[in-house]
């Protein structure tokens, strides 16, 4: 099979540069007075129909040290579970004021977070259904290329027919299920970790 | 029902381990567990779209960008390419973001702490869609080759980095583009931690005198192949 795709490369340290933007990321003052980038980790606004959560962790390295230097990067579907895309062959409405993309860089405590809306369910081959589900990209310096995981739901009553968990030894599934915690601002609150190694490595995936 | 292109499998020749020795940092950082392989479903083949509101007027000109009303230093470049599938479609209207460090080989990101002057009028980065038939360009300076920690005498080669996207969550890709007869590529251990030499040559771009302007700056190719779809659609949702 002939293919020449480019190889990737590390994001590197200096990312923020370029792909989360803000007044915090450069030392000249002057380069950019924006609080925040336009590509954030707000997925909603005030129109988007569906349950608001709050998903946070921390992203840790090998030896269980916080990474203060990654990029985590979501990408969803809609309440209805309609992705905004132009290749979802779905017929639903979607909805038209949610992306479904964010990105956040983690801070000096290697803590990451979005604030977005539950997915719905997402459809599977063959008629079958996905349980809502959060797809996630992770970089950093360190990563000689970016890594694809999932983001679940603690307690969804399709994780145990979910067809991609179903995939994912049975011992390493916790690690791609986020923890509810409670109630905040009128979102509810998941914990969501990241362990590029060690015993509870995060699952990565590759499609 | 409509039909959904699968995407060819990612290029294992073509992409870096994770776990690459000459690069030092990947030891603690690199998953270690084989990846788990999943059929493509409407979450990896579907991907956000982005338009001009990401895209801020003269942000594809990294000489000026900054908005002080003065130039960036250095050697004024225009860099251009086309973005493609691996079966060679272009990849219209999608987001390129580019960042870099300065001519003398410093970022002005807070935490670059290169002894090597600022220069007050470079942001280092820039946004830009490709066009419908899946071009992009940009001017900038080119930039400096610079010191790392990798072992005790490490310098990176002169580069830009790039992100992309591409119609699917699957094309997503982040890599970095190099300069051509740069002494610094054999003995750079993030350029070398891609195996295959002919993959690392597509990451180094091509001078073209016929890119260049003439009385303002010299041009630099580099195209950008992401993983292409497969001929025979599959049956959708």
């Amino acid at each position: 099979m002939p293919s020449w795709q480019t190889p990737a490369q590390t994001l590197g340290p200096f990312f923020h540069q370029g792909l989360a933007r803000t007044r915090q990321a450069f030392q000249l003052p002057w380069l950019c007075g924006d609080a925040v980038d336009v590509i954030g980790n707000v997925l909603f606004n005030e129109r988007t129909l569906g349950q608001r959560i709050r998903v946070e962790g921390v992203v840790y390295d090998g030896l269980e040290e916080p990474m203060v230097d990654a990029l985590v990067e979501v990408w969803q579907a809609d309440a209805h579970g309609r992705y905004n895309s132009p290749l979802d062959t779905g017929e639903s409405a979607v909805d038209a004021t949610f992306t479904g993309f964010g990105r956040a860089p983690t801070d000096e405590k290697g803590a990451f977070s979005f604030l977005s809306i539950k997915p719905g369910n997402v459809p599977w081959l063959g008629g079958l259904v996905q349980a809502p589900h959060i797809n996630v990209i992770v970089g950093a310096r360190g990563m000689a290329r970016q890594a694809f995981t999932r983001i679940y739901f603690d307690a969804d009553a399709g994780l145990a027919s979910d067809p991609v968990l179903s995939r994912v030894p049975a011992a390493r599934r916790h690690t791609l299920i986020a923890r509810a915690g409670g109630e905040h601002d009128g979102a509810l609150t998941y914990r969501f970790d990241l362990h590029l190694q060690g015993e509870n490595e995060t699952v990565f995936f590759d499609f | 029902m409509k039909k959904v292109s699968q995407y060819q499998p990612r290029d294992e020749r073509a992409h870096p381990p994770y776990v690459s020795p000459r690069y030092v940092s990947t030891a603690r950082r690199a998953p270690l567990l084989p990846a788990v392989a999943i059929p493509q479903s409407l979450s990896e083949l579907t991907g956000p779209v982005f338009g001009d509101e990401v895209v801020r007027h003269g942000d594809d000109d990294l000489t000026t960008n900054a908005g002080t009303g003065s130039p960036a230093l250095g050697e004024r470049i225009i860099v251009s390419g086309q973005v493609l599938e691996a079966r060679g479609r272009p990849v219209s209207n999608t987001l390129v973001e580019v960042w870099q460090c300065n001519a003398a080989g410093r970022y002005p990101h807070v935490h670059d702490t290169h002894d090597a002057p600022l220069d007050p009028n470079f942001l280092g980065a820039g946004r830009m869609l490709t066009d419908a038939e899946g071009w992009y360009q940009f001017t900038t300076i080119k930039p400096g080759a610079y010191p790392w920690r990798n072992d005790h005498n490490a310098w990176r080669p002169a580069h830009i980095h790039f992100s992309l996207f591409g119609p699917a969550f699957l094309t997503r890709l982040v890599t970095q583009m190099y300069f051509p007869g740069d002494p610094l590529l054999d003995l750079d251990a993030i350029y070398m931690s891609v195996p295959d030499a002919a993959a690392r040559q597509r990451l180094v771009a091509k001078f073209e005198r016929e890119a260049s302007r003439p009385h303002f700056a010299l041009g630099y190719r580099f195209d950008i192949v992401l993983r292409g779809r497969e001929e025979t659609p599959m049956e959708g949702s």
